[in-house]
């Protein structure tokens, strides 16, 4: 525990300090994307890994958050910061309503009603122009010239998410969730009023996500229903950060942030210029190999099997075997 | 106690349950008997709220529970076991007991009844820090049972306690039902195992096709010759 501890702290300190000393601003960038994902990812975790409500919908949350920042900014005139607190605020009202359509689905039918909500806003926000500019987006004026603001606002963020997350898992909350996610019927047969508690998992994992959707716009300034309500680039992006990191773990979104952006960066960039350009192409393939092997080897993720990782690779034995 | 008068039960268009009427009485053990598909857990789950009837009523103590939401039941003092554990397999086994008193008086009482729980099933408390999915069946059928018990029921209902157990252990498991009962309270079982349970139940009622066909005290039905022809194979 006191190890922990102790790791926890000094990695803290190296990503306060990260910004100060490398100055790249691409390797900055890199890092608040992944920050943005750990936010993302733990949220969907928290639905989706705790309380076994898999979504495949989070780009609602995303993007409402996203859009949400940029309407205020654009139609109302007031910072495009304040949509970090009404992002969440109206990414809560929208995880409502999905809430109350698709809770009525159970496991799979659930993730399906989702999906399909998904989609269903990114066509709303392609086609209601006076109120989002359809395909043209929005376009904001960045309120900072150097990175370091937002690498520390979304360093915030996601230590937050992280943080409380944790609180919620351990307070009766957290048996709550999980009782409905290893056996619903059985949870609501002890007194647990599932739909509720389903609703409250579904509205903290929506908050998070909203902020991060809007602290999106308020970083890159440019958003379109294509990039934020995007199926692949965020609904399957939250789903594969949380299972390549560990399903229902506390830090398995966070590593699967750091392992997918670094592996979407890395195609990107064909392998940081050093192997042929086509190859840049061919992440999507990459992403499927990954997840194939994770399902096989590490279906509990790269946190959750932390201990057969140890085993397997580093031959290193478990000290209290 | 419980009254369940004329209830119909549908799985969308297909109806399961035809008029089901039947009361258990304060303090006695009644078993539903029948062969698969009868309709047994239907009833219990119907009781339950986890499913409504289309028309019927059931009340218990003069408490309507077929409205009330199935989180609500439980409150009332009625407590399911159901068919096949349904336990939280990745929970250890004082979270499960925990998880069945989250409520009122038996929130209160946690402790003492968890004590009890452990005096019941001396296994259950070697291994509580154990996950319950890692438990032997017989195992977890008691763990299923303490946490019925954690509630501080009034009723009991428990569905196919004996599934997938050895002979021994069903004994077990019937004597303990035997033993709750005795303890003051009700109890409603539903069982394939006909000869075992008509020989320790008070009354029974037999169920065929989701109606309820024959009724008689324990010894009635193992009399009876319809019952001694279906069930008993003699």
């Amino acid at each position: 525990m006191k190890k922990n501890h102790l790791f926890m702290i000094i990695l803290g300190i190296f990503f306060l300090i990260f910004p100060l000393v490398i100055h790249s601003h691409y390797y900055q960038h890199l890092v608040i994307i992944i920050f943005m994902w750990v936010v993302i990812g733990s949220s969907w975790n928290l639905l989706a890994g705790y309380t076994g409500q898999v979504s495949f919908g989070h780009a609602i949350f995303f993007g409402v958050g996203a859009y949400t920042a940029g309407i205020f900014a654009t139609k109302l005139g007031i910072s495009a910061w304040w949509g970090m607190v009404f992002g969440g605020f109206f990414s809560m009202l929208a995880g409502l309503f999905v809430g109350w359509v698709c809770f009525r689905l159970r496991g799979p039918y659930f993730a399906l009603a989702t999906l399909a909500g998904g989609e269903i806003i990114r066509l709303i926000a392609t086609n209601w122009e006076s109120l989002t500019e359809g395909m043209v987006g929005i376009l904001i004026i960045q309120t900072f010239k150097s990175k370091l603001s937002y690498y520390y606002i979304a360093f915030v963020l996601a230590i937050s998410c992280i943080y409380v997350i944790h609180l919620i898992m351990k307070s009766k909350w957290g048996y709550y969730f999980v009782s409905i996610r290893e056996d619903e019927d059985a949870a609501s047969s002890l007194g647990i009023n599932t739909s509720l508690y389903k609703n409250i998992s579904l509205l903290v994992s929506s908050f998070f996500t909203g902020m991060a959707g809007a602290f999106y716009m308020n970083y890159m300034a440019f958003i379109d229903p294509e990039v934020v309500f995007s199926l692949h680039y965020v609904s399957i992006m939250a789903i594969l950060v949380g299972i390549v990191g560990g399903v229902a773990t506390i830090w398995g979104p966070a590593v699967g942030a750091f392992v997918m952006v670094g592996l979407q960066e890395t195609f990107r960039s064909s392998f940081f210029g050093l192997a042929p350009k086509w190859i840049s192409q061919a992440h999507a393939m990459a992403f499927g190999l990954l997840v194939i092997f994770v399902i096989m080897f590490l279906a509990n993720g790269i946190v959750g099997d932390w201990s057969k990782i140890k085993r397997n690779i580093f031959r290193i034995k478990p000290s209290n075997a | 106690m419980l009254r369940v008068n004329g209830i119909n039960v549908f799985y969308g268009d297909l109806q399961v349950l035809w008029d089901i009427t039947f009361e258990v009485k304060e303090k006695e053990i009644l078993v539903l008997v029948g062969s698969n598909g009868a309709g047994k857990s239907t009833t219990l789950k119907t009781i339950s709220s986890l499913l409504t009837p289309a028309s019927g009523t059931i009340e218990f103590n003069d408490i309507r529970l077929d409205h009330l939401p199935p989180n609500k039941i439980i409150e009332q003092g009625v407590v399911h076991v159901p068919e096949g554990r349904r336990l939280f397999p990745e929970m250890s086994v004082e979270e499960n007991l925990i998880m069945g008193s989250l409520y009122g008086e038996a929130k209160a009482k946690r402790n003492g009844t968890m004590d009890y729980v452990y005096s019941l099933f001396p296994r259950l408390k070697e291994r509580r820090k154990q996950m319950a999915g890692t438990l032997s069946g017989g195992e977890q059928q008691m763990l299923a049972v303490g946490r019925g018990l954690m509630s501080k029921p009034k009723l009991m209902m428990f569905d196919e306690p004996s599934l997938g157990l050895s002979p021994i252990l069903v004994q077990d498991i019937f004597g303990l039902i035997k033993k709750i009962n005795q303890e003051g309270v009700t109890i409603l079982l539903v069982e394939q195992n006909v000869t075992q349970t008509l020989a320790m139940c008070d009354r029974a009622y037999v169920l065929e096709n989701g109606r309820n066909v024959l009724e008689g005290t324990g010894k009635e039905l193992m009399a009876n010759d319809h019952v001694r022809e279906v069930y008993l194979g003699i």
